[in-house]
């Protein structure tokens, strides 16, 4: 007996039918759709879970211009998250869209980074997380909008200008606080030694990034690390801070093997659309 | 009220600048920054907008309690954007403040060493998503009763910031109202959860508006220099006349006995909120006021070396600029 | 140790062509600061395509004693207003 519902059969194609896709057999792996759908999981996870993490320093910034600043990256990270989850919902044609990606998987099916997943700490901790993932998050974006998916290329058009502003806002902090005081330099530098392990996963591909390359529709992960490395390189230079020597990369994320952390943000995160089924909200 | 119970200074200038200056404001002029004013004029202002501005900021807290937790990607994002709002409020205000004559730095530090005083709603904890329903729709639908008169208020600045601030709040009520009459039109826990937060938060809303002042000699002081526009119990009877039909389309039911349409007043007659309830929350012994001011205080003090930080850097480049100006001449 | 950051006024133009406007105003360390404060505080609601930043410290405000003699002067002059010349209907709009 097959162990996946096999959408050949009369009862599952009624049900796909009547509700919109959600009888549907679930993509296979290694499809192209289903490689699409987890590229796009990637990509919207990531900025799901990195907004969530700056979302939650609201109210508590160290200056009510920063806490302005920060809710507009928040607002932007979670904009980005809605087009990418709600593709990936299209692509998957189950009935799954952004909200039920967002609230109802588990864990595991989570594909973001590790590096989004770490905890705010400190306000200096949560800014160089941020410069090191935009960094990455601009070049990524520049590459997909040569997408030959169209619908790819349109959103990162529009999360670009977004993330423009971002890391120029994001190493502009590093370079201060960096050159500021003994005690802002010590922190960065710290918080800098304490992320570094979590920014190589960014750049190591899999058999997924592999196909996804190949059609053109996302970059290779590898290719997107020399524009990394001169702005991060650049960036630490004027901030008078360290690279940490270790190439060491903690990974995982993308392949749904998270930190302990995460699932505590997910805790919070899908409690009440967990709690209570059947409400909307 | 965000301002409430502020004392006004008695003013002992010279009394020919005192009529002049009461000329001024009868006739409908703004008083400006640069322009002579009493000093119990200029006392009171920074109290009065100094607590509206703490006021904005702790409000941040009840609200931003379930930023994390907000059941859809939009309603997180539109939460966020509303608490974002706030802290914008209390920029333009203590801005407002700041024209006086003081400092933000004071201010906060006045807020944190809980020498000046916020709003007492923001005392009361939010404890269902419901409540973010109730805040917009109860907590904000008051606070604008307030604001909109205050456009028109004596001193140029505060106006000004008002202006903007009423732009930017009708969004804040509407959405409140939104997502209440979602959870109320919802499933049977739902409509428990908005029932519970209208009964919780109604009497608190009613407090806000501060107790009746209608023989308060700082209430008719404030009067007559236009830094205050209508008594508290206009204000009260305002919002349970525009309130009590909007909990009627939601099949809510107002937790109070006594809630009776009066024809001769043209409104509806209502309970008083506990008044020692009230005294009891300014003075402390609110459900969250020591987290609310613990929360405050940690965010300040765990802030200051980022603040301090940025400053260093700012003088220090400054300092290589002229540097290099002088190596150049 | 007072170390509080400078305030600054924000001027915008906004999306019509018309004059920079004074909207408020912010703390920051310095210009570059102050300019990107005022974008995400000041034009969250698309208000904006220009953004000035001026320390308030290097404004220059007229004293608002010499409101007469700086003001007054113009209130006689008529004569620059649009309003002060009847045309005839039949010439049309001018």
């Amino acid at each position: 007996m097959p162990s996946l519902p096999d959408v050949m059969t009369p009862d599952a194609a009624q049900l796909a039918q009547a509700a919109g896709g959600e009888g549907r057999a679930p993509l296979e792996t290694g499809s192209p759709e289903h490689d699409l759908f987890t590229g796009l999981t990637r990509l919207g996870d990531t900025t799901l879970i990195l907004g969530h993490r700056v979302s939650e320093w609201c109210g508590l910034a160290p200056v009510l211009e920063e806490d302005i600043a920060l809710a507009n990256m928040a607002l932007d990270l979670i904009g980005q998250t809605q087009l990418w989850l709600g593709l990936a919902g299209e692509v998957e044609g189950r009935g799954r869209d952004a909200d039920a990606l967002a609230f109802r998987r588990d864990g595991w099916e989570f594909h973001n980074l590790l590096l989004v997943e770490r905890p705010n700490g400190d306000f200096g901790r949560t800014l160089m997380r941020q410069f090191l993932f935009d960094a990455y998050h601009l070049p990524l974006l520049k590459a997909l909008e040569g997408s030959t998916n169209p619908r790819i290329a349109e959103i990162a058009a529009k999360a670009g200008k977004e993330v423009a502003y971002h890391v120029e806002r994001s190493a502009d902090l590093v370079i201060r606080l960096g050159d500021g005081t003994d005690e802002s330099h010590a922190r960065m530098q710290s918080s800098l030694d304490a992320l570094w392990g979590y920014t190589g996963e960014a750049f190591i591909g899999d058999a997924v990034d592999a196909r996804l390359g190949e059609a053109g529709v996302m970059p290779a992960p590898e290719s997107l690390r020399s524009d990394w490395d001169r702005t991060v390189n650049a960036v630490l230079a004027e901030a008078t801070l360290e690279r940490p020597a270790s190439d060491f990369a903690h990974k995982g994320g993308k392949q749904g093997r998270h930190s302990e952390h995460l699932g505590h943000l997910l805790t919070s995160m899908q409690w009440l659309q967990r709690s209570y089924p059947d409400a909307t909200w | 009220m965000y301002a409430q119970m502020v004392k006004s200074e008695a003013a002992n200038d010279d009394p020919a600048l005192l009529a002049a200056f009461q000329a001024r404001i009868d006739a409908g002029e703004r008083i400006e920054p640069k322009d002579w004013m009493p000093d119990a004029y200029r006392k009171t202002l920074i109290r009065q907008i100094g607590q509206h501005a703490h006021s904005e900021i702790v409000g941040q807290l009840p609200e931003g309690n379930w930023i994390t937790r907000a059941p859809t990607l939009e309603r997180k994002a539109i939460l966020l954007a509303k608490v974002q709002d706030e802290a914008g409020h209390g920029l333009y205000l203590y801005c407002a403040a700041e024209t006086l004559g003081v400092t933000r730095d004071d201010l906060t530090e006045q807020l944190l060493s809980g020498r000046m005083k916020y709003s007492s709603i923001f005392n009361y904890p939010t404890l269902t998503w419901a409540d973010i329903g109730a805040v917009g729709w109860l907590v904000d639908g008051a606070a604008i009763m307030n604001q909109v008169p205050l456009q028109r208020t004596s001193f140029g600045p505060y106006a000004r910031a008002m202006v903007r601030i009423c732009k930017e709040e009708s969004f804040h009520q509407r959405q409140g109202y939104d997502l209440i009459t979602k959870m109320a039109q919802g499933t049977a826990e739902q409509k428990a959860m908005a029932q519970d937060a209208l009964n919780r938060f109604w009497y608190p809303s009613l407090m806000m508006f501060g107790p009746s002042d209608k023989d308060s000699v700082h209430s008719t002081q404030s009067m007559a220099w236009k830094i205050k526009i209508n008594t508290n119990d206009e204000l009260r009877q305002k919002f349970v006349d525009q309130t009590v039909p909007q909990a009627k389309y939601l099949g809510l039911t107002v937790p109070d006995e006594n809630l009776k349409w009066n024809d001769d007043k043209d409104g509806w007659d209502f309970s008083e909120p506990d008044w020692n309830e009230f005294y009891d929350v300014l003075k402390g012994n609110g459900p969250c006021n020591t987290d609310r001011l613990s929360a405050r205080q940690k965010a300040w003090s765990d802030g200051a070396w980022f603040r301090d930080g940025l400053m260093a850097h700012a003088k220090k480049a400054e300092a290589r600029r002229v540097a290099a100006k002088v190596a150049a001449e | 140790m007072s170390n509080e950051w400078p305030l600054w006024e924000v001027f915008i133009r906004g999306q019509h062509g018309l004059n920079h406007r004074h909207v408020g105003s912010l703390h920051a360390p310095d210009a570059e600061l102050a300019m990107r404060h005022a974008r995400d505080v000041y034009t969250r609601r698309n208000e904006g395509v220009s953004i000035w930043v001026v320390p308030s410290a290097q404004i220059t405000a007229s004293a608002p004693s010499d409101k007469g003699p700086l003001f007054e002067p113009a209130n006689d002059k008529v004569y620059r207003h649009p309003t002060f010349y009847d045309i005839p209907d039949e010439v049309g709009h001018m």
